[in-house]
């Protein structure tokens, strides 16, 4: 069978059939609602809230992003200091990041950020506000898988490319920087856009803090209106239509991510 | 200073040891080579061959014994050796220039920028210049062409030609070629091996470890017969090619000239 066959992806059907599809779920979900609503007594669907707290929804989509953003940068730049420190000959260097990775890959991220918020201030003596526990944690667990990423990127070039550069005359640094980092990146990118849409989702954690993030304003609404049904339905469709570009794009990097060009 | 130059070896090997673990693969190697010699290195798999090219330019630290390239010498004390800053390590690689056998090209760049990656890098030559030296070295392995290809749209022969002219840019004062052709399709071997024979005529120091035994007593000043971590027998091809003193190097010899014999009366 031909390997490339079937990897090879007819890219403008795909978007179509993905246009489509979001289409047709977004049908479904409306008829849906059309029709137990209709069924269903005692409740009327009504979306008219989401307008008249459309400020507080929008500011808080906006807190997402930005949270996303901050805590995607943080932990990247957690992920690849630690991702190049695990790749290190000394012992002292590497026990303790492996340390620190398994702590964070090996809890779940709600019960860090809680434990950041609450526990270490006491163990620690440092308050902290909610905002920037979240950003912490975050930035830590984000920067735990991401680290993985990247020494997972970096192995996988093979020996003969730092030997190559070795030969050349170039440090382990230049080699690094000029000859191993360039091809793993590549390599990494799908990898790290699909743990970044993994924090994106993860930032709705933040609402259990109070941090006033698209969930809790949904949440604060809710209460506000007895109108749950609606913002929850509007929150995971705003959700949905912001990652699904970005899933999209993911896609599209990783058949285009081989070594072959620039 | 010129005349104290020359008036002994450019490359002196003495008393090389290596070892992985228990695995001794370098047995008290000594060799001398003068500037402008080409050597051949052949022998059966597991010789030691390529492990003791690879000690030559430091991708593998030896255990024992000392390495002189040029004004450079660097001693190996088992585990005790205090391997030099790696700036001096990075020194000594720069003026050795090593081919692979499986070319090593940098995929993420053209035919050029693999060739000027070198100066541009380790010698801080400006760019203008080091692209202005790069044409001129892949006119000289005939791709001046195939400058803007990635090295995956290049043959296997074009890619070790772009990979020898890679290490030419650093102006090595020897160039080592591990197996260069062993993995290139029969009818691509005769490209690489006119360019190294070219590089021959220009007087370039060189040392090959290589299957190819007619190449090698065409091409070479001296052949290195090694066996088992030891050099066998060592000579001029005449000697060491088609009259060899020593029974394993008949019998290692034995076997290629059967093969030659065969190759030359099947049709491919």
């Amino acid at each position: 069978m031909d390997f490339s066959d079937w990897r090879a992806q007819p890219t403008g059907r795909s978007r179509l059939g993905m246009a489509a599809l979001v289409v047709l779920a977004l049908v479904g979900v409306w008829a849906a609602f059309k029709h137990f609503g209709g069924v269903a007594p005692g409740y009327d669907w009504d979306f008219s809230v989401l307008w008249k707290y459309r400020s507080l929804l929008v500011s808080g989509l906006l807190y997402t992003l930005l949270f996303t953003v901050i805590c995607v940068f943080l932990g990247l730049l957690v992920g690849l200091v630690t991702g190049l420190g695990r790749l290190s000959r000394n012992p002292l260097i590497t026990a303790p990041l492996r340390a620190y990775i398994e702590v964070f890959r090996c809890t779940p991220v709600l019960v860090q950020l809680v434990w950041f918020y609450y526990a270490l201030p006491v163990l620690t003596g440092i308050e902290m506000s909610a905002v920037t526990a979240a950003t912490v944690c975050l930035a830590l667990y984000g920067g735990a898988f991401y680290s993985e990423i990247v020494r997972g990127g970096i192995i996988a070039i093979e020996s003969g490319q730092s030997e190559a550069a070795m030969a050349l005359g170039m440090t382990r640094l230049q080699a690094l920087r000029r000859i191993i980092l360039p091809q793993a990146f590549k390599k990494m990118v799908p990898p790290l856009m699909n743990q970044s849409i993994m924090q994106l989702k993860n930032t709705s954690l933040l609402s259990v803090l109070a941090v006033p993030d698209l969930l809790y304003q949904g949440q604060l609404i809710a209460h506000d209106t007895y109108r749950p049904l609606e913002i929850y339905t509007f929150i995971a469709i705003a959700y949905f239509l912001v990652l699904l570009p970005v899933t999209m794009w993911a896609k599209r990097m990783e058949y285009g991510a081989g070594p072959k060009e620039a | 200073m010129s005349q104290s130059l020359s008036s002994r070896p450019l490359i002196d090997i003495t008393r090389l040891k290596k070892a992985f673990g228990e695995n001794v693969v370098l047995k008290d190697i000594s060799l001398q080579i003068e500037k402008g010699k080409v050597v051949a290195i052949i022998g059966p798999s597991g010789s030691g061959k390529s492990t003791l090219l690879r000690c030559i330019n430091l991708l593998s630290v030896p255990n024992g014994g000392s390495i002189t390239v040029g004004e450079q010498t660097i001693e190996f004390n088992g585990a005790r050796t205090v391997m030099p800053p790696e700036k001096t390590l990075a020194r000594f690689r720069a003026s050795t220039g090593m081919v692979f056998q499986h070319f090593n090209l940098f995929p993420h760049m053209t035919a050029l920028q693999n060739v000027m990656e070198g100066p541009v890098t380790v010698l801080k030559t400006p760019k203008a210049q080091a692209a202005d030296e790069a044409r001129a070295l892949l006119a000289k392995v005939g791709l001046l062409e195939r400058a803007d290809y990635y090295p995956d749209k290049l043959s296997g022969g074009q890619k070790q030609r772009v990979a020898i002219a890679r290490a030419l840019a650093m102006k090595p004062a020897v160039m080592l070629f591990d197996e260069a052709t062993s993995a290139l399709d029969p009818e691509l071997v005769g490209e690489v091996l006119n360019v190294i024979k070219g590089l021959a005529r220009e007087g370039m120091t060189m040392i090959l470890v290589t299957h190819e035994i007619a190449f090698a007593r065409e091409v070479a000043d001296q052949v290195i017969f090694m066996r088992d971590g030891v050099v066998a027998e060592s000579g001029p091809p005449s000697v060491v090619i088609d009259d060899p003193k020593q029974e394993s190097t008949r019998t290692f010899l034995g076997r290629f000239k059967a093969s030659e014999t065969a190759q030359s009366a099947t049709v491919i």
